[in-house]
């Protein structure tokens, strides 16, 4: 280990911040904080991106470790990628600079603290996906909810003030229990180091609790039925970039969590409880698919449409098969690019005719047609038809399933249909049908940085449609290696 | 009398009151020399305190009724420091409301003698003494401002309430000496015979009277009035400075002489504790004045403190000191700023003054967020890692019951400090605050935020500090 990249990675947006920070506002509009954000957010992607090419593949064991003394002989700062972190790393620092983009157009008022905000949120998510040991995780997990709470708060819609106090609070209050479990696996097993903690497996008769802890804090985060109900609120009233931050990456630190943690510490708990899951994860998908039928505000119909594809995520994780958690990962990563679109197209409404009701809409195909079929392609990713990367996930996950469970795979299977009919109907009711409001003819197509923004998302989408083995070949020895470590401390313990 | 040196600071420091009360009296508006001499006497004493006594492991002096160890150097230099930062950011405000006058730091200085008796008290009598010597001294600071009715009331009320807990502990002392035969505590801790009940009450008695100084539920309910009341640069007096005593006298009068009573006095601690964390939590809530609300928000912190205590071990007492240590910091950060919200002279005590203040008033709203997130709890800032050790030591004990329902107040608790980033950074600006502060007052204020947020880069430096502290 030579340069420290990874540390570096968690860095470098933290820096920007700084420079931002030195940065002045000029009637709302700061061209240099945008630059300089620009700037760093694509650096990161750059280095990710490097990150991703000398990767070894032919490894399950983690690398660019770093270890470092932080808190005497207690904690270490130990970072360090397998084949799993490092695809989360990189929809974070792919994310990160399309929504600066984006930020054009939706936040008017105070636009340097919202691009520091920004900056630093991503930062501790890379810190998440990398971290390698349960406090230095917990910390970055935590500090996470400090600029989400405040990009809520100040750049959100009406009811923005309930909103952050909910999704702060109901978080918080499932983390401190996590808390709890981590000081007690110290105790226990002497170390927080999580690849000392695959060696030396935890005895059997704390995992069912610990197991809770961690489940708690990740339920709400998932979010999982029936600690779900933040997740409409926060999405509505965030700002648009917000709401993509949020959905696209925040919640994945949650799956990303059961992987890492759930399955590769607690085997014999997690063998206990999967019927839980599965039971929560079915209900996540036929209950909230029911609900988004319902909505008529956009923003909450793909909000409750997150909550059924995090259900799918959950289901594969628990399968523990290989198609399953592969699955799992691809359905998160799909669902982070294809959300992240969908938001950005209800943004894209929402700016020109400030409303986000399914009602306000209806024949803008002939008015805005480039949007129309952007729209229709994540529309389209966002139900999983086959040759989007929708499709590759739903599919692995159900594979999992039909091998483990096949009541359960034939109800999830189930809200793949309910999937399609939400997802069509939203948007039959808005693209196609008689044009409601005369003021809708006044709309402008897509303008370049939109076009670009859905574009960078639309490539990714169909091309992990088609072709998904990048993927596929990064994860699947360490998937693998989980599955054994699982397996492993399941015998002996 | 060997040893004389180890008791320098007290020596010079109560040698400079006399001195200085003399200077007062013979010159003329001689307030700022001799605000500016106690500043000086302060911060010499810190000196002192760090040269003679800081390498001593544990010496005992004046037939074994004073003891200077690692705890009492520490606490004694953190007292000072505290004490000198009070100080040199209340001038300003006390000009304001012309009490500019000489008693002022002379009460001060006074107080801080008895905390430094206080800390090194090996003998009930001498701890006593201390005792009295800093609350007479806190008294009258309390109606410093005696224009004001609300300060009067202040100062009257925690005159009344605490010579009524003083009149306890004595009691208590009382209780203990008739059945120990002695005042001394390693003599009490030799002499005991645990199956004297009354001597439990003794016990009892005397943590009331603590339990009084530190504002522990349900001892709590002098504290919103009289922090309300006070001036504010008293109050910011009150919530750090004489915790620091207390606790520490509360450390070392349940770990030295009743050890081996842990049974006895353990539940009544982990009750106090569990009390003060709920009661502060949910009680701070409703507030509309910065002051109570602080008030409610010390007496949560003060539940975490004696959370470290409950525990019965070294490491317990340890993580107690570090916690206290961090949440003077940042009370110090929080007054810093309250002191800053003037207008026409005036200052503005309420949270909806703060409204709005990010829009006209950047850095001093970010530092309010780093300082309101610190004492929430929320990593990476300071105040989470205090909790943080407070936890490790209480689950290393298996008493998993204090650890969730602390870390459940902390969910309540950060509802109260949300609220007040929802005023500063989400609702309609107010008119502007006067921006000319003092030099002591932006150093503190920066200082103090600075350490708060970078406090996660150097973790282990105040853990070795506070390790080389050994009572058991």
């Amino acid at each position: 280990m030579n340069f420290p990249i990874l540390s570096s990675l968690i860095l470098l947006p933290i820096i920007g911040a700084l420079f931002l920070f030195f940065t002045k506002d000029k009637n709302g509009n700061n061209l240099t904080a945008k630059y300089v954000s620009l700037f760093t957010t694509t650096v990161n992607f750059l280095i990710s991106i490097y990150l991703w090419i000398s990767f070894d593949q032919s490894t399950s064991s983690f690398q660019f470790i770093e270890d470092r003394e932080w808190i005497d002989g207690f904690i270490n700062y130990k970072v360090g990628v397998d084949g799993i972190s490092i695809l989360f790393i990189i929809l974070t620092t792919f994310i990160t600079p399309l929504c600066i983009i984006s930020v054009n157009n939706t936040v008017k008022t105070r636009l340097r603290d919202f691009l520091i905000a920004i900056l630093i949120m991503e930062s501790f998510m890379i810190g998440v996906f990398c971290a390698l040991d349960l406090v230095v995780f917990y910390l970055f997990f935590e500090a996470g909810l400090i600029p989400m709470f405040l990009i809520i708060g100040i750049w959100g819609g009406p009811k923005r003030v309930y909103s952050a106090f909910k999704f702060f609070l109901y978080t918080l209050l499932g983390s401190v229990l996590m808390l709890v479990a981590i000081i007690s696996i110290y105790w226990i097993s002497g170390t927080t180091d999580v690849i000392k903690l695959y060696e030396l497996g935890i005895d059997a008769k704390y995992q069912n609790l610990l197991w809770l802890a961690f489940f708690s804090s990740f339920a709400v985060k998932t979010p999982m039925w029936p600690v779900h109900t933040w997740l409409p609120d926060a999405h509505v009233e965030a700002p648009t970039a917000g709401s993509v931050l949020l959905a696209a990456i925040l919640l994945k630190m949650a799956g990303y969590g059961f992987i890492r943690f759930s399955l590769g510490l607690f085997p014999v708990a997690s063998e206990v409880f999967t019927p839980l899951i599965y039971g929560l994860s079915v209900i996540a998908i036929v209950f909230t698919s029911l609900i988004a039928l319902m909505q008529e505000d956009m923003k909450k119909l793909i909000a409750y449409s997150s909550v059924a594809h995090m259900g799918f995520v959950t289901l594969g994780i628990f399968t523990i098969q290989q198609q399953g958690i592969e699955g799992s990962i691809i359905q998160m990563i799909s669902h982070g690019l294809v959300s992240a679109a969908l938001f950005l197209c209800v943004g894209v409404l929402y700016d020109r005719m400030h409303s986000r009701l399914i009602s306000s809409y209806g024949g803008i195909v002939i008015i805005i047609p480039k949007y129309s079929i952007l729209f229709m392609l994540f529309t389209l990713a966002a139900l999983g038809l086959p040759g989007t990367s929708g499709f590759i996930g739903e599919f692995l996950i159900l594979m999992g399933v039909f091998k483990d469970n096949f009541l359960v795979a034939v109800i999830a299977s189930l809200g793949v249909i309910l999937g399609a009919a939400y997802m069509l109907w939203l948007y039959k009711r808005v693209v196609f049908g008689k044009l409601v409001n005369k003021d809708l003819t006044k709309m402008v197509d897509l303008n370049k940085s939109e076009y670009f923004i859905l574009s960078c998302l639309a490539i990714p989408t169909l091309f992990f449609g088609f072709y998904p083995d990048p993927l596929i070949n990064t994860m699947e020895v360490s998937v693998g290696d989980l599955i054994n470590v699982y397996n492993n401390n399941l015998i002996n313990k | 009398m060997n040893n004389l040196n180890l008791v320098l600071p007290e020596i010079f420091i109560s040698l400079s009151i006399m001195f200085l009360l003399v200077l007062g009296v013979f010159k003329k508006d001689s307030s700022r020399l001799i605000f500016n001499t106690s500043l000086l006497v302060l911060f010499i004493t810190a000196i002192i305190t760090l040269n003679e006594t800081y390498s001593v492991n544990r010496i005992t002096l004046f037939n074994e009724g004073v003891v200077i160890d690692h705890m009492s150097s520490l606490m004694k230099i953190i007292t000072l420091i505290g004490a000198f930062l009070v100080l040199s950011i209340s001038s300003s405000y006390l000009k304001t409301f012309k009490i500019f006058k000489i008693e002022y730091p002379i009460l001060i200085l006074c107080s801080v003698l008895g905390m430094m008796v206080m800390i090194s008290s090996n003998d009930l009598i001498v701890f006593y003494m201390g005792l009295e010597l800093q609350s007479l001294a806190l008294y009258v600071l309390a109606t410093f401002n005696r224009d004001q009715l609300k300060s009067s009331e202040a100062g009257l009320k925690y005159f009344v309430l605490s010579a009524l807990s003083s009149g306890l502990l004595l009691y208590g002392c009382s209780l203990i000496y008739g059945f120990s035969g002695s005042t001394n505590f390693d003599i009490i801790a030799s002499q005991l015979n645990s199956n004297e009940y009354v001597l439990t009450f003794g016990i009892v008695f005397i943590l009331v009277g603590l339990a009084f100084k530190i504002s522990a539920v349900p001892f709590h309910m002098w504290a919103p009035d009289v922090y309300e009341g006070s001036p504010t640069s008293v109050t910011l007096f009150f919530t750090m400075v004489p915790k620091i005593a207390a606790l520490t006298v509360f450390i070392r009068f349940l770990y030295v002489p009743f050890l081996n009573l842990i049974d006895q006095w353990q539940m009544i601690i982990i009750f106090l504790s569990i009390a003060s964390m709920l009661f502060g939590a949910i009680a701070a809530i409703g507030q509309t004045n910065i002051k109570r609300l602080i008030a409610y928000s010390s007496i949560g912190h003060i539940g975490y403190t004696l959370a470290g205590l409950a525990t019965g071990s070294n490491e317990g007492i340890q993580s107690s000191i570090i916690y206290i240590s961090i949440y003077v910091i940042m009370n110090l950060a929080l007054f810093s700023c309250l002191l800053m919200l003037k207008r026409n002279n005036q200052y503005y005590e309420d949270i909806d003054d703060l409204s709005g203040l990010s829009k006209n008033h950047p850095l001093l709203s970010l530092s309010l967020l780093v300082i309101l997130f610190s004492l929430a709890g929320i990593p990476p800032l300071a105040g989470f890692f205090a909790k943080f050790y407070i936890f490790k030591t209480v689950i290393e004990q298996s008493m998993y019951f204090l650890a969730i329902v602390g870390l459940l107040s902390t969910v309540i608790a950060a509802f109260y400090y949300l609220r007040i980033i929802k005023i500063i950074y989400f609702d309609k600006e107010k008119e502007r605050y006067d921006s000319d502060h003092s030099p002591w007052l932006k150093f503190s204020l920066t200082f103090s935020t600075i350490l708060i947020l970078l406090y996660f880069i150097f973790p282990s430096q105040l853990i070795e500090v506070v390790s080389r502290i050994n009572i058991i």
